[in-house]
């Protein structure tokens, strides 16, 4: 019997992502354990690992495939002994369904029986009908009674929802999320049939002035990103705090500890930073906190997410209990953590689950900038440049090295004065560096 | 994936071996890990050497007793006939023996590297292995499940001796029936134990803190079941504090505070201690990792993940409900978690049945009436007594009802609750119209087979909707 090898889940999250690369080729020979294929996840790029062995019989999703949802059919394992004519009995017909990055999703035109005949087989095996394309082809949708009775009584269109049921069955959990999305996303009702939005579709409010364009494509990363924003500002009431640091304590330190160093490790402003973040969250625990419906989140360590451009676009690699850690742990930690970004190989451990969060632009030049918060977390620190500044000293004019931070603070969690005197701290610590060390 | 760099280092260890463990790292065999699985006294567990299945090869005995007793009624004479105490124990032992050994063999059968030892975490993926106190190996696993179990919880003061207070572990290796019986707690294991010796012809007293026994299950089966147990004897004091246990040759003295104040004392040959269970988180090297313990049992997510990466709790320890059945679903979607396999779901504890073997036996799953009018459900109920049921009055058991708890605006089945013949085995039709989303509608249009019990089911289900046939 051959075997379905379907999309994996790589997160608890993930609904779906771009299959980007094949590693092997059909015909090729598989054994447990080898490297099938690079799959693209809201975030990072991972390796799909073969469970069962035998020979690439069929590639049904072509690589540089978007929006491929988890479970769905990607390839057929043939068993040994079994020759190719074996292939078309176990071709799902779901395969139709999917769509490349080139061509607007079109709706599946074979019906899409489930193929109970490869479940049992492997884990891997049990073949999911996404239920949308089903819909299209006029087949059965898959749900269970009670979220059918929910979604007429909603008068929610079943084709519009996503199954997390067995084999992508609807369940009552899926409409309750419908019904709760409804207001924020497209009308229940429309025919939308599939999550990915049609790249050659017009943007809304396009002018037919509007002048020629090329249209990139959105990435798995870069729709995680516009959703997370949209999120944020949507919901997290924003407020700001700015704050002047005298930088030239820090500098000279910085400076001391990099000569001792013997090129061990180069300590980055940024590093100390992270530890100045940390250690001040730890003195005013308020702000290490996040907002959740069900209450606040009170976390225990200081986890600051710390924001990256890679290459790929932006991403928060977690520097844990950062507060705990010696500036030369932080530093190298976080060298590697950017490099793995930069690569798309961070692990979703790696990215997920901080508690507070910075986003530096000094090195831009950037004086100063707002921040949106990093939900669920309820702070996010954007850091300016260290610049020379007059200041007033003593009622006289003098320079010094200046650098502007901006606490976006989300209002739900934290109030004003919590926000302000977590500022205080940290600018006591930048100033007078020496005390982050204790 | 198996990258096994010695005999020392696995894909997967689990420690503790009961039907959360062991069903976990057969699990996790099947789906191709290299597992090894930590226990430090038998296979099985609680559950299968000192729990559900010794209990209910006793509580067998307690029901062919009370139908031989009961002969005449169904038209057959027996002269005499005797409980040999001695005799109903060693069955139960000799039964608990043979799964034990059974699971040893599925183990092997399924490769699982099975360790004798007490299992202690060193740090991040490491586990020595202790035997009397001293590591005689060290492990490394890229993921460890804990599924260390639970034990009966001591009250101050009043700590089982084996002799005289005993716990569920003493109870199931009586040496004797008692005369008197003081049974302190009501939840299932105290019901269970309380059921059995009144049967067999102890004089059983139970004390239960709350203001009715069975206090989880559904308010009108509670009192079912009070009524039930006060008809064949048992004395059942609720709202009622144990103070005071006294100890002396022969008697223990137990003084009792009733709401409100008003003292009272009761004198037995033993007490039964079943007050409730602690999960076994001491001593396992939890203080070396980030996981989070809390009122004994260690905190987790849907996922039965602990603060600690590659570090997970499953069963007992990882909080209630305390049910085999529920450390074995959770032993399987953790390890189906942890090797990737497509469409895991989270346990849904709604779906979870609860069964309790005394006699009326009592099952349930999902919401109670109130819990459901509390979370804001408009509820219709349905209810069925067993006396208008054909094979329970052929039976000659006709006592106890069925009740169904569905949400009146979309027809979800919220709950049903059971007390009567069999109920613990017909449970199940409910628990998978619960997790299939069953409405009242399915049930309606399933038929059942008559003559059975389960007609009863149906009947509810039509009670709800104001067309019950026999009632």
């Amino acid at each position: 019997m051959p075997i379905i090898i379907t999309m994996p889940a790589l997160s608890p999250t993930m609904t779906e992502g771009t299959l980007a690369k094949w590693l092997m080729k059909e015909g090729d020979p598989v054994n447990s354990g080898d490297m099938l294929a690079e799959i693209e996840t809201d975030k990072a790029t991972m390796e799909v690992e073969a469970i069962d062995e035998g020979i690439l019989g069929r590639i049904l999703i072509d690589e540089g495939t978007e929006g491929v949802a988890v479970n769905a059919p990607i390839a057929i394992l043939l068993e040994e002994g079994e020759d190719a004519s074996a292939l078309d009995n176990a071709v799902p017909a779901t395969t139709a369904t999917t769509t490349t990055t080139a061509a607007a999703p079109a709706p599946a035109a074979a019906a899409a029986p489930p193929t109970p005949a490869t479940a049992g087989t492997a884990p891997a095996a049990a073949p999911s009908v996404a239920p949308a394309a089903a819909a299209a082809s006029g087949g059965r949708i898959l749900a269970s009674p009670l979220a059918r009775r929910m979604a007429a009584q909603a008068g929610l269109d079943l084709a519009a929802v996503n199954g997390s049921g067995p084999r992508g069955r609807i369940v009552k959990a899926d409409i309750e999320a419908a019904i709760a999305g409804a207001g924020a996303e497209a009308a229940p009702g429309a025919k939308t049939t599939t999550a990915a939005a049609a790249p050659t579709a017009p943007l809304p409010g396009a002018s037919p002035f509007e002048g020629e364009f090329e249209l990139q494509p959105l990435s798995t990363m870069r729709k995680t990103i516009a959703r997370r924003m949209s999120e944020a500002k949507r919901e997290a009431p924003h407020f700001y705090l700015t704050m002047d640091c005298e930088l030239d304590a820090l500098l000279a330190l910085r400076k001391d500890l990099n000569g001792r160093a013997d090129g061990a490790f180069k300590l980055s402003v940024n590093d100390l930073v992270i530890k100045a973040a940390a250690v001040a969250l730890m003195k005013v625990p308020d702000a290490n906190v996040g907002y959740g419906s069900d209450g606040i989140r009170r976390y225990k360590s200081a986890d600051i997410s710390v924001a990256v451009a890679s290459t790929r676009g932006l991403i928060t690699p977690v520097i844990r209990n950062a507060n705990g850690k010696g500036l030369e742990a932080i530093s190298s930690e976080m060298r590697e953590l950017a490099a793995k970004a930069n690569d798309g190989k961070l692990m979703p451990e790696e990215y997920q689950g901080g508690s507070f969060s910075i986003s530096n632009l000094g090195m831009y030049g950037i004086k100063q900038f707002d921040a949106v918060i990093n939900i669920p977390q309820a702070c996010i620190l954007a850091v300016g440049a260290g610049e020379q500044r007059p200041v007033v000293k003593d009622g006289a004019l003098a320079i010094a090295t200046v650098m502007s931070v901006t606490l976006s603070v989300d209002h739900r969690a934290v109030d004003g004065a919590i926000g302000a005197r977590y500022l205080a701290a940290f600018r006591g610590l930048i100033e007078d560096p020496m005390t982050m060390l204790l | 994936m198996s990258a096994q760099t010695s005999d020392t280092a696995f894909d997967l260890v689990v420690v503790g071996g009961g039907p959360g463990g062991y069903v976990a790292a057969i699990r996790a065999a099947q789906l191709g890990l290299d597992v090894a699985l930590v226990e430090r006294e038998h296979l099985g567990g609680i559950c299968l050497n000192w729990g559900c299945i010794p209990t209910k090869a006793l509580l067998r005995s307690a029901e062919v007793y009370h139908l031989a007793k009961s002969a005449s009624e169904f038209g057959l004479k027996i002269k005499e006939i005797e409980v040999d105490i001695n005799a109903i124990i060693q069955r139960s032992r000799k039964i608990a023996k043979q799964l034990n050994s059974g699971v040893g063999h599925l183990l092997k059968k399924n490769k699982v590297e099975v360790l004798t030892g007490h299992g202690r975490l060193l740090g991040k993926g490491r586990l020595a292995i202790e035997v009397e106190g001293a590591a005689v190996m060290e492990l490394s696993a890229k993921h460890i499940i804990l599924a260390t179990g639970a034990r009966a919880r001591e009250l101050p003061g009043m700590e089982a001796d084996g002799k005289q207070i005993w716990n569920y572990r003493h109870a199931l290796v009586a040496d004797t029936v008692p005369e008197k019986l003081l049974v302190v707690g009501s939840g299932a294991i105290g019901i269970e134990f309380a059921s059995f010796f009144n049967t067999l012809g102890s004089d059983v007293t139970v004390v239960e803190v709350l203001d009715r026994v069975l206090p989880v299950e559904d308010e009108e089966i509670s009192a079912m079941a009070q009524k039930a147990f006060e008809k064949q004897g048992m004395r059942l004091l609720t709202g009622v504090q144990v103070k005071s246990l006294k100890k002396a040759a022969g008697a223990v003295t137990a003084s009792l505070e009733v709401q409100g104040g008003k003292s009272e004392a009761v004198t037995a040959d033993r007490v039964i201690m079943a007050v409730g269970i602690v999960g076994n988180v001491e001593d396992l090297g939890l203080e070396n990792t980030k996981a989070v313990v809390e009122r004994a049992h260690v905190l987790v997510d849907p996922w039965l993940a602990t603060g600690e990466p590659g570090l997970y709790a499953i069963g007992d320890l990882a909080g209630p409900p305390w049910l085999a059945h529920k450390a074995s679903h959770e032993g399987v979607i953790c390890v189906e978690k942890i090797a990737g396999v497509a469409g895991v779901h989270p346990l849904n504890v709604m779906n979870v049945p609860g069964c309790t073997y005394c006699q009326p036996q009592i099952a349930s799953v999902g919401l109670t009436e109130a819990a459901a009018r509390a979370a804001g459900h408009k509820v219709r109920v349905g209810r069925f007594p067993f006396i208008g049921n054909g094979k329970a009055i052929a039976l000659g058991d006709p006592e106890g009802m069925i009740k169904t708890v569905f949400d009146e605006t979309n027809g979800e089945l919220l709950g049903a609750h059971m007390i009567g013949p069999e109920v613990t085995e017909l449970i199940q039709g409910y628990a998978v119209a619960r997790s299939t989303e069953s409405t009242e509608a399915e049930l309606l249009h399933t038929v059942f087979p008559h003559p059975t019990l389960s007609e009863a089911m149906h009947e509810s289900v039509l009670d709800a909707m104001g067309r019950a046939i026999h009632f």
